[in-house]
């Protein structure tokens, strides 16, 4: 019979209508899954108790179903063609991608998009590999909570790019299971500690696994998590920290060079060393090697941070770094969080102890962090939350959200990835003198005219007090808010006129739709650049014309006959090349019209000047603002 | 008229309690839904109700309104672990028929 969980108040689900939802560490090395239990992250282990499932495959004949896990691991070293390791490191990568793919020992295959294997079962790409394990994990996980799961969270490196975390969402759809959302490795583990309760500040995640180590520079704010840098050693891990007592074992025992299986031998009796020495001071190694040699050290803890004391070191430089690729010091940070088996190494709690002032965050088992903190994100999502809980979304908007300017061009406002809840403001201004109202037409898309994105609202502010072009300051702020409602607001500076919209950016629009928009900016980015180019050149002549226009009505008496003809003929001469393909003519075209111009200027800035100090002291002048380089928005879109 | 914890359930309760920070103790109760006619309710309680009836087993409170007490009178609250899956079961003497997954019984 079903087993049942304790819910939160009022929260009991209908017989049949649990909401069972998981949360999928998907490891280079070992992968692991969590749900919540009564309100309590928890990783789900295997019929024997054991947590992680290692990221490795076998694949045998073709109808017989891959082995996935200690299994497949096992048979690493009898069967190295067919059993892929690490195949997260080939997510969404092509061949070339592929560092020291000449020492490993598949039968690599390029193909378009992502490299692929050749196996005793057929070519598979990592997306199907991993797909083996997703599917491993998901039918432990149903037979654990007794039903159909409706969806999974599953953790990414926070540098992980579109086209692997594309694979990753794809490995997952073959495995069957419903991706709720990919989150940050580090995010995950920032939320297994409760930070996203914490208060809002810098947190650093040191994630020392198996191979790998990465450094995450986070920022949470309103209960979201920005990721501000990354950084790290993708060969750097627990493993090396093996191979260091493994080498000491070599030398304190004075053995000739080994046979393999020795090898692996004496590897194992370093591993263990390592991780008995994270409660004891002084760790036995003992070993009766096949060539009849016995093996009897003792490592003492002092010696194995001797011997590793580099490798500490360089995992601090990439931390160092990534502070300083997000304009921090030691001092921002507010906390640090430690992820990956080998950070419970004395040394390393101690060297990150140091280098960041701070007791680092490591009473989670390093392991499981990631995955216990996606569980908790899965929970969330699938809607098994209590009332009045706070719940965070972790989300992105798919395209870039911005506003048509003069000329039909997009000027960005929100980029694409970016987290939301968000809110970006941005300063425009007139184009033409008196102006009195502004048109405000919100596109989406990442092409730059606004010809090729989508439209989403217009609407129009008024109210603007007639000025020169170019002297009203309009703020126009764009917010998207957890659910993903985009809201846009223009308020003017002087008069505090405002108008806005608000819109659902995402709605109607299919994952097909956005890939297939993403495509078409990609394969446009060199003819939209040049005709963004020629549009502002365009724009820019129409501005130049309207403001000799606007002067030669105004003081056209400071101009003789010649000279205000001189001038007419450039501007019919640039208005002549603004009808043209050529950007060059253009900008040609325009500088006529400013040497022309010159004169007539000077005079003018002088009649100006006059009719200002006439009767006033210096300090009633005040200071001349600088003109800022706003973009200009016209009265009809 | 009792509804009792086992000790392995009421051990689990406490532990669940803590991490949780907060409430007063568990709520059980019954309510109609489900293919068999009943099913149970197991919640945390942050604050009792005016019909509630309060029971007391290994040191955890235990809340049940009026209304749902006589269909679990005599039910101990287990917690069970079969195979892959753990949880809490109920060991309901009223009842007669149980659906085949457990959540939802008739008496």
């Amino acid at each position: 019979m079903e087993l049942l969980q304790i819910a939160e108040p009022g929260q009991s689900a209908a017989p049949h209508q649990h909401k069972l939802a998981v949360g999928i560490d998907l490891g280079t090395t070992n992968s692991l899954v969590a749900t919540v239990r009564s309100g309590l992250s928890v990783v789900i282990s295997d019929e024997l108790g054991r947590p992680l499932l290692p990221s490795v495959v076998r694949y045998l004949q073709d109808d017989v179903p891959a082995k996935v896990g200690y299994e497949a691991k096992d048979a690493q070293a009898l069967d190295p063609r067919n059993t892929i390791s690490s195949v997260k490191r080939f997510m969404g990568r092509g061949l070339k991608d592929i560092a020291h793919r000449e020492s490993m020992p598949y039968d690599f295959e390029d193909s378009a998009g992502m490299v692929r294997v050749r196996t005793v079962a057929g070519s598979k790409s990592p997306v199907e590999v991993s797909a083996e394990i997703l599917k491993t994990l998901r039918e432990r996980a149903e037979a654990s909570l007794g039903g159909q799961l409706v969806g999974a969270v599953i953790t990414v490196p926070a540098y992980f790019d579109d086209a692997q975390r594309q694979a990753t969402k794809d490995a997952a759809k073959l495995a069957g299971l419903s991706v709720l959302r990919l989150l940050n490795e580090p995010t995950a583990a920032a939320i297994a500690y409760g930070l996203d309760n914490a208060a809002e500040g810098v947190y650093a995640v040191y994630d020392l696994g198996g191979g790998t180590f990465d450094i995450s520079i986070l920022n949470l704010s309103r209960g979201v998590f920005e990721v501000m840098s990354t950084g790290g050693d993708s060969a750097l891990g627990g493993d090396d920290f093996d191979q260091r007592i493994f080498c000491w074992i070599l030398e304190a025992a004075k053995l000739q060079p080994l046979s393999a299986e020795d090898a692996h031998v004496l590897l194992t009796c370093a591993r263990e060393a390592k991780e008995y020495l994270t409660q004891h001071g002084v760790a036995p190694i003992r070993a009766r090697l096949n060539s009849g040699e016995i093996v009897d050290l003792k490592l003492t803890t002092e010696v194995f941070t001797e011997i590793t004391r580099t490798l500490v070191t360089k995992t601090i430089q990439p931390v160092k770094k990534a502070l300083r690729d997000a304009g921090l010091t030691v001092d921002d940070v507010k906390g640090v969080v430690m992820v990956g088996g080998a950070t419970r190494m004395p040394q390393i709690q101690r060297a990150v102890g140091e280098f960041f002032k701070q007791e680092p965050l490591n009473n989670l088992d390093p392991d499981k962090v990631v995955a216990l903190g996606a569980a908790a994100q899965a929970n969330l999502l699938a809607g098994n939350r209590a009332a009045g809980d706070e719940w965070l979304l972790l989300d992105v908007i798919p395209l870039s959200l911005g506003l048509e300017t003069m000329g039909g061009l997009v000027e960005r406002i929100i980029p694409r990835n970016s987290t939301i809840p968000v809110a970006r403001a941005q300063e425009f201004t007139t184009f033409r003198d008196g102006q009195t109202a502004i048109a405000i037409h919100v596109v989406q898309g990442e092409r730059e005219l606004v010809s090729d994105c989508r439209s989403l609202a217009r609407f129009e502010l008024r109210g603007i007090p007639p000025m020169v072009a170019g002297a009203a300051r309009i703020r126009v702020t764009f917010q998207v808010d957890a659910d993903g409602l985009l809201s846009v607001s223009a308020r003017d500076s002087t008069s505090g006129a405002e108008a806005s919209v608000t819109v659902k950016p995402s709605y109607g629009l299919s994952d097909d739709e956005i890939a297939n928009m993403l495509k078409d900016s990609l394969a446009h980015t060199k003819d939209d650049a040049q005709r963004r180019a020629l549009k502002e050149a365009q724009v820019e002549a129409q501005r130049l014309i309207e403001a000799v226009r606007s002067a030669l009505k105004n003081d056209a008496d400071l101009l003789v006959a010649e000279q205000q003809s001189a001038i007419e003929t450039a501007i019919a001469k640039l208005q002549a090349a603004m009808l043209g393909e050529e950007r060059r003519d253009i900008t040609l075209a325009m500088d006529a019209v400013e040497v022309a111009t010159r004169d007539f200027a000077a005079r003018r800035m002088d009649k100006s000047i006059r009719r200002a100090f006439a009767g006033k002291t210096v300090d009633e002048i005040g200071v001349i603002s600088e003109s800022e380089d706003n973009k200009h928005m016209g009265e009809h879109a | 008229m009792a509804v009792t914890l086992s000790e392995k359930a009421a051990k689990h309760v406490a532990s669940y309690m803590a991490k949780r920070g907060k409430g007063i103790g568990l709520r059980l109760g019954v309510r109609t839904s489900g293919c068999s006619g009943v099913a149970y309710k197991l919640e945390f309680a942050d604050a009792a109700e005016p019909d509630d009836v309060e029971f007391e087993s290994h040191g955890v409170k235990i809340l049940i309104d009026a209304k749902s007490l006589p269909y679990l009178d005599g039910t101990e609250l287990d917690y069970a672990r079969e195979g892959l899956s753990e949880g809490f079961k109920f060991n309901n003497p009223n009842v007669k028929d149980a659906c085949g997954c457990g959540e939802s019984f008739s008496v």
